[in-house]
């Protein structure tokens, strides 16, 4: 099954805005095994300087999962989802996620290709805030391996 | 914690070495966090139905665990403004109580004009390196 090469550029805005709480940071950073008290400790990340808890830099990994899950389960697309695996991965922040943020993200297909028998497929995923201020850009490189 | 400042470091001022153990367990619960699902990280049956070894880690849990070697150093899991990194290697993950390590190191690569500092990031496990092109840049205080 291949990519369907028309799709570059194409579209997915999430269906609805993500609110970044203090339960999903410390529920990411305990899973990362990370106790770095910025991320639970209200009093610890204020001291730092920060409105509230932060996140865990790879914890927007969760805007661009279910952005890139719209995006594969678009049958049109053509990825077959037991075939993926990750790639590469990259953020750009302008700021840490914060406990308190409410981010609206659009997801766009940045890159389709063939290599070696895979397929290459690259997602870039881009959350604003309520004020439409630039937080976080994700993007993923996932790999279809042939067969 | 203190925050590292940009006159403490010199390119090539290296990172502590850490290991980080990776078992079922972790994967299962990162899976619940992360909300990524895919079977090849706790379905030893489907893994190998697709021509995987076993479980493997997901990505993103090893690019967790280098990013806390990273913002251990700085002091500051704020400060970082530029994280990538690329899969080169699976992480197998047996069934059993140890599971796998992921080994992290780092050095500067860089000290910029805007006051970041460039990080090459490495982490290999069971003897192979499993991300390359791993590098961060940092805003120190």
């Amino acid at each position: 099954m291949a990519i369907n090469p028309d799709y570059l550029g194409r579209e997915y805005p999430a269906p609805e805005s993500y609110e970044v709480t203090r339960g999903k940071i410390r529920e990411f950073a305990e899973a990362v095994n990370d106790p770095n008290p910025v991320y639970t400790d209200t009093a610890s990340a204020k001291a730092a300087g920060y409105p509230d808890v932060i996140a865990p830099p790879t914890f927007p990994v969760i805007l661009g999962m279910a952005g890139s899950a719209q995006a594969i389960a678009d049958p049109e697309l053509g990825v077959d989802f037991s075939r993926v695996v990750h790639g590469d991965q990259s953020f750009h922040y302008s700021r840490p996620l914060h406990a308190g943020d409410v981010l609206s993200s659009v997801t766009r297909i940045t890159g389709i290709k063939s290599l070696g028998g895979n397929e290459l497929l690259t997602l870039e995923t881009v959350a604003d805030n309520a004020d439409g201020e630039h937080v976080v850009t994700t993007t993923m490189m996932l790999v279809v391996r042939g067969e | 914690m203190s925050r590292l400042s940009h006159a403490d470091v010199e390119v090539g001022t290296e990172l502590p070495e850490r290991t980080f153990p990776v078992r079922r367990l972790d994967l299962v619960r990162y899976a619940g966090a992360s909300g990524d699902f895919n079977p090849i990280h706790w379905n030893e049956r489907f893994a190998k139905s697709v021509g995987l070894p076993d479980v493997i880690a997901h990505g993103m849990f090893t690019m967790a665990e280098a990013a806390r070697v990273l913002t251990d150093w700085t002091g500051d899991p704020g400060c970082v403004v530029d994280y990538s990194v690329r899969f080169s290697a699976p992480v197998v993950v047996p069934d059993d109580d140890e599971g796998a390590e992921i080994t992290v190191g780092g050095k500067v690569k860089s000290k910029n004009d805007d006051g970041t500092v460039t990080v090459l990031l490495t982490a290999r496990s069971g003897g192979a390196k499993v991300l390359v092109q791993s590098k961060a840049v940092v805003r120190l205080a």
